[in-house]
């Protein structure tokens, strides 16, 4: 029996019905600036003004002027990044950590800063994708500016100790920034208990809408402006705001966030079994730790098969998943979050990642574990790879 | 990323799959490492290419040229199927995206190096007809 099934909640979700009713007044009747004096901007001031405490108040910041919007999680990591390093550069610091698999977003943008004279030291995320904390104090300098360490890998899915890490950084008085765009809305953050200095959150990735996110941006930290202009986001960030963005991200974040003791351990309990029954299949291997992992992440390999085909033949099954294979990258190399758990790049290439949110059930689990292995199986009777991996063992054996 | 219909239909349906026991020719492409091998076999008699077919480890395109190639060359004379260009097989399968071009030049470069094992099967060599079948340049690794 067909099925749809929606299993890429990592790479974004469904916008919720009540985010899209809070929205639906900020693109009708409520479109004044919030700049203005009269009714209707007095209406989006108020808007935009309770959006950023339901956003502070979801997270545990101690104040909703340390939430600055932005356009999304990239924005909020460059921002944070280079403004950092900014700090960092005015006090003669210019060393940055962070880790092998972070984003594209703070990788890249990494990369631009070390053309511009900083130095940056990667982490190493081990076999388990788990930063270790004595690495992290160990690779601390005297003229480290900035740690950026991500709260949950968007692609394997592991939680770093950012509580632990955020401690070490300042105990060498040292600026710790997480990227928690898969963590927010997803695990409980408490900002104040974590005690991180600046955090990432992208509103599209808990069922807001696209094109909005935010900053955290503790108190007492001056970080430079991003946009210059008029005197949005207390002036660091200027242009009129994203009044039905910041609201829908709101709800949608106070939403996710009330779900999250009745929905996580209900997807811990059909990510294990999928990930379980998944594990039957001759060579296959589950990436990063199982434990200090988001509840709906399913990130496997199967070896002798690429990821493309792979999609392809689930997408025809109603099945939509990702793969971290060169092929779906873009690029020659498979995913580097792969490569950095220390896959070769032939395993790396048949990566398969499933990720849920509260729309998926038991049910789809049970369809998933129908239609993927027939694939797995009719992908691995034509790969010439397959073949060579069956007969090396054989001879082996 | 959008595939046509006919890349679709030969990635969905691909004609000629599987080994071929009693091959007079197999020529095997690409590497592990790039994410792509194409493994070809062809059975010739009086020149002609009497029967064909593939094993591919790749992507959508990967399996669709290989597929689609295998049907441009049977039936063919040998030295017919030695005019294949990568351009056919894109132009048979309305087209490619671009990051996908080099699947159709591993696919030409599968049944030259069949026919090249065919000739040598023949004592002949197969340099001066079928050319050097050239290491995949996006391919070039360093090792590390």
């Amino acid at each position: 029996m067909s099925r749809f099934v929606y299993a890429d909640n990592a790479a974004t979700t469904k916008l919720s019905a009540n985010a899209f009713e809070a929205m639906k007044p900020y693109l009708t009747e409520y479109y004044g600036n919030p700049s203005s004096l009269y009714h209707i901007g007095v209406e989006t001031r108020k808007a935009v003004d309770n959006a950023r405490a339901d956003v502070a108040k979801a997270l545990n910041a101690s104040k909703p002027n340390e939430i600055y919007f932005t356009s999304g999680g990239s924005e909020s990591d460059n921002w944070a990044i280079k403004g950092a390093a900014e700090l960092g550069a005015k006090k003669g610091r210019k060393h940055i950590i962070s880790s092998k698999f972070e984003h594209h977003a703070v990788l890249h943008t990494l990369e631009y800063l070390e053309k511009h004279g900083y130095e940056v030291t990667l982490l190493e995320v081990h076999e388990d994708g788990l930063v270790r904390p004595e690495e992290l104090e160990a690779a601390i300098r005297e003229d480290t500016a900035l740690v950026t360490i991500m709260f949950a890998n968007n692609e394997i899915g592991t939680i770093q100790p950012i509580k632990e890490l955020a401690a070490i950084a300042h105990k060498h008085g040292v600026l710790f920034h997480t990227d928690a765009v898969q963590a927010v809305g997803t695990v409980p953050v408490d900002i104040q208990d974590l005690g991180v200095d600046l955090l990432s959150l992208s509103s599209h990735k808990f069922h807001g809408p696209k094109g909005v996110g935010a900053l955290y941006i503790k108190k007492g930290i001056r970080l430079p402006a991003l946009i210059h202009g008029g005197a949005q986001e207390r002036g660091i960030r200027a242009g009129t705001e994203n009044i039905a963005g910041v609201v829908g991200m709101a709800a949608a974040l106070k939403e996710s966030t009330e779900h999250i003791p009745e929905r996580n351990p209900r997807l811990e309990k059909i990510r294990d079994k999928l990930i379980d029954g998944l594990l039957t299949i001759d060579r296959s291997r589950i990436n990063g730790d199982r434990k200090s992992r988001l509840p709906g992440n399913i990130n496997m390999c199967f070896q002798g098969i690429e990821g493309e085909s792979l999609l392809l033949m689930l997408d025809m099954q109603g099945v939509e998943a990702s793969s971290g294979s060169a092929c779906t990258s873009g690029s020659l190399d498979p995913s580097h979050v792969l490569l950095s758990i220390g896959l070769p790049h032939e395993i790396a290439h048949g990566s398969l990642r499933l990720t849920f949110s509260d729309d998926n059930t038991e049910e789809d689990v049970d369809y998933i574990l129908e239609v993927l292995p027939p694939i797995i199986e009719r992908l691995r009777s034509m790969s010439p790879l397959w073949e060579k991996i069956i007969k090396e063992n054989n001879e082996n054996i | 990323m959008a595939y046509s219909e006919k890349v679709m239909d030969h990635f969905a349906n691909p004609r000629n799959v599987g080994e071929m026991p009693d091959a007079d020719g197999i020529g095997e492409v690409g590497n592990p490492k790039c994410g792509d091998i194409m493994k070809m076999y062809i059975k010739v008699k009086d020149d002609t290419i009497t029967d064909v077919s593939f094993k591919t480890f790749g992507c959508g395109a990967a399996i669709a040229t290989s597929s689609m190639a295998t049907e441009l060359v049977k039936g063919k004379s040998i030295t017919d199927a030695l005019t294949l260009t990568n351009k056919a097989v894109m132009e048979a399968l309305d087209g490619l995206p671009p990051v996908k071009v080099h699947c159709s030049v591993l696919a030409e470069q599968a049944i030259k190096a069949a026919l090249s094992d065919y000739y040598k099967r023949q004592g002949i060599d197969p340099e001066p007809i079928v050319g050097t079948i050239p290491e995949c340049e996006e391919c070039s690794f360093e090792e590390g």
